[in-house]
């Protein structure tokens, strides 16, 4: 059997006593509408026992725009939050302890500007950033390959995602400054192994980018988090989070040659499948969100968010949101699975999957290795085709019911129908977000703002790091709008 | 003769970066003998007429799983409206409850494929109702 857990290369986890001494995080990703309302969701969930924060953007935040712009109609607070000044992100943030409670924040191309925003809010609350948790998403790379967004050409975009990374380790000591995500390859389709090995490779660029800094490695492959999606085939995912962190405990000691453990350790936050979820009949999603939960915590993931069962065709509502949490409570308080660390080390069929899964993610990492690296197999196209094969595979599979799902394509019903927010909500929201970011603009000192997006035009076209400019900015009442435009001027946008 | 091929256009209105789904059915089309243009994601309702018309294709197949479906396909009912479009096939798929249906139905689109609808049932619905240029 492979060693212990605890002990190099973390195969059975990363802790020797795993949840013994502490549990995993709670963690449901959660945001819509306008600051104020998502405020009021935390706030439930904190109140219903989550244990720590994950907030969802809308696209406009995600991909630059203001509430205002041309290009944000529609789109306001759809699939999270709205931000587009520090005053939305002080209202997302009301009365929530920023030294108590952990932030994560799924943002990509823009991760700089809103991390900017929370040390601001942070520094206002005279909250040092050593106590500061959380983690900023800021992998760009995925964005190009699955997600869509992206702003930026990847290699202006890495830089500012760089410079974020860079400016965290060196001053907010207990952030996370990425989390590498396979969860959106594994959405657009990739397999397990897929998943795994564009998950390695990308986080390997982000290592090569941070020593280009001058940082040590041991100073910041710690601070690097992962984030991995947990599927339907249950010993293959548990496999998975296993192969993950025997091959980057490897990596890190051999190839970059850390000598912390810290630095060889991978953590991980995992998120059920959205893919997984079947529209017909939704009360099914809860068993198949209940097992892959499972699969998480067997596999011995550092924090979780459990999918709400009507999420395949509606943001969750506060009840399923909450049915949701429940799920991950009733495994960590009732079914003993917490007492052991890795109870499953020693089954014979886990331990071969996971040397099969390993040797199948070399393969793939070589593969992009001969086709020139990780940029190079992204500007090809190598690594959107692997998924699209993929995928168009599995769908094959589906149409001829070689692989079944329940509801879909076997034990089919009729449909249970959906409420969800009608779209005179979302108009009204739009209008008042519009009128908020008009007003911070009106109130601001112009010839401020002007003088420092001038000076960002100056400084992005150089290599200094950009994070206290762009704290300065916020802090002054720039928007998200305002600094990405002014970025775009310099380093132009990826045309798709 | 071999009959013309049905000439399709798929299309993503909206910020929404999700395409499984519309690559699925692309490819699910080109299987079953057609002519397919995916636009990409992130597309304009301006952009996405301009490319039917440009191409003068027989269907048009809309994708968004953002929620924002209502108001992008109106913008694109419209300009296709707008530009005297006629006998273009319209179909939908994405994130879209079943309450919406007849309203999107009304704009001219005649068919909506929520999740999990079998790609086969999409590629013999075109084949029935679309007519050839």
């Amino acid at each position: 059997m492979t060693s212990k857990p605890g002990i190099y290369p973390y195969t059975r986890g990363i802790h020797k006593e795993m949840y013994r001494q502490r549990l995993w995080t709670m963690r449901q990703y959660s945001g819509y509408g306008s600051a104020k309302e998502t405020n009021h969701r935390f706030h439930y969930l904190l109140k219903q026992g989550q244990t720590g924060l994950s907030t969802a953007f809308d696209l406009p935040t995600q991909l630059g725009f203001d509430s205002n712009q041309t290009e944000a109609k529609n789109e306001v607070g759809r699939v999270g939050v709205a931000i587009s000044h520090i005053k939305d992100m002080e209202a997302l943030l009301h009365n929530i302890p920023l030294d108590k409670v952990s932030l994560s924040m799924t943002i990509n191309a823009p991760a700089a500007i809103l991390f900017a925003m929370v040390l601001a809010i942070a520094k206002k609350r005279k909250i040092p950033w050593s106590k500061l948790r959380g983690t900023v998403q800021n992998d760009i790379l995925k964005e190009y390959l699955a997600r869509g967004t992206y702003i930026f050409p990847a290699k202006e975009s890495l830089r500012l995602a760089t410079d974020l990374i860079e400016f965290s380790v060196k001053k907010v000591p207990n952030w996370n400054p990425i989390s590498v995500s396979g969860y959106h390859i594994r959405e657009a389709g990739a397999t397990a192994a897929q998943e795994l090995a564009l998950t390695l490779a990308h986080a390997q660029t982000t290592l090569d980018d941070c020593l280009k800094r001058k940082l040590s490695i041991d100073q910041f492959a710690s601070k690097i988090s992962f984030f991995f999606s947990v599927d339907n085939n249950f010993f293959e995912e548990i496999s998975k989070f296993r192969t993950a962190r025997k091959l980057w405990a490897e990596i890190l000691k051999k190839k970059y040659r850390a000598k912390q453990k810290k630095s060889q350790q991978l953590r991980f936050h995992a998120q059920t499948s959205g893919a997984s979820l079947t529209a017909q009949q939704p009360e099914n999603n809860l068993v198949r969100v209940t097992y892959q939960a499972l699969a998480a915590v067997l596999g011995g993931a550092q924090s979780l968010h459990t999918n709400a069962m009507d999420e395949a065709l509606a943001l969750p509502s506060e009840e399923s949101a909450k049915l949701a949490l429940r799920t991950q409570q009733i495994i960590s308080s009732e079914s003993g699975i917490p007492a052991v660390a890795d109870p499953l080390g020693g089954s014979e069929f886990l331990e071969q999957k996971t040397k099969q899964l390993e040797k199948e993610v070399l393969q793939i990492l070589k593969k992009i290795d001969q086709a020139g690296g990780t940029l190079a197999a992204l500007e090809s196209g190598l690594s959107r085709r692997l998924i699209e094969d993929s995928f168009l595979k599995t769908q094959q599979k589906i149409e001829c019911q070689e692989k079944k799902i329940v509801g879909v394509n076997c034990y089919k019903e009729s449909d249970s129908k959906f409420k969800v927010p009608s779209s005179t909500f979302f108009k009204q929201l739009e209008r008042e977000q519009s009128k908020q970011v008009k007003q911070v603009k009106s109130k601001r000192n112009h010839k401020k703002i002007e003088t420092l997006l001038k000076k960002l035009e100056d400084k992005a076209s150089q290599s200094t790091n950009l994070m206290p400019l762009l704290i300065e900015l916020v802090e002054k009442g720039a928007t998200v709008g305002e600094i990405c435009a002014t970025l775009k001027t310099v380093w132009g946008e990826y045309a798709g | 003769m071999q009959a013309k091929k049905i000439k399709a256009l798929i299309a993503k209105p909206g910020l929404d970066g999700h395409d499984r789904g519309a690559i699925a059915v692309s490819q699910a089309l080109r299987d079953a003998g057609m002519e397919v243009l995916y636009t990409g994601i992130r597309q304009t309702p301006q952009h996405i007429v301009e490319t039917a018309i440009q191409e003068d294709v027989d269907v048009l197949g809309l994708s968004c799983l953002s929620g924002a479906h209502m108001s992008l396909f109106k913008e694109v009912t419209s300009l296709l409206k707008k530009n005297k479009v006629k006998g273009l096939l319209i179909f939908a798929g994405g994130i879209i409850p079943d309450d919406d249906i007849p309203k999107i139905k009304k704009m001219g689109i005649k068919q909506v494929f929520p999740p999990g609808s079998p790609l086969s049932e999409i590629v013999s619905f075109i084949q029935k109702s679309a007519q050839k240029k």
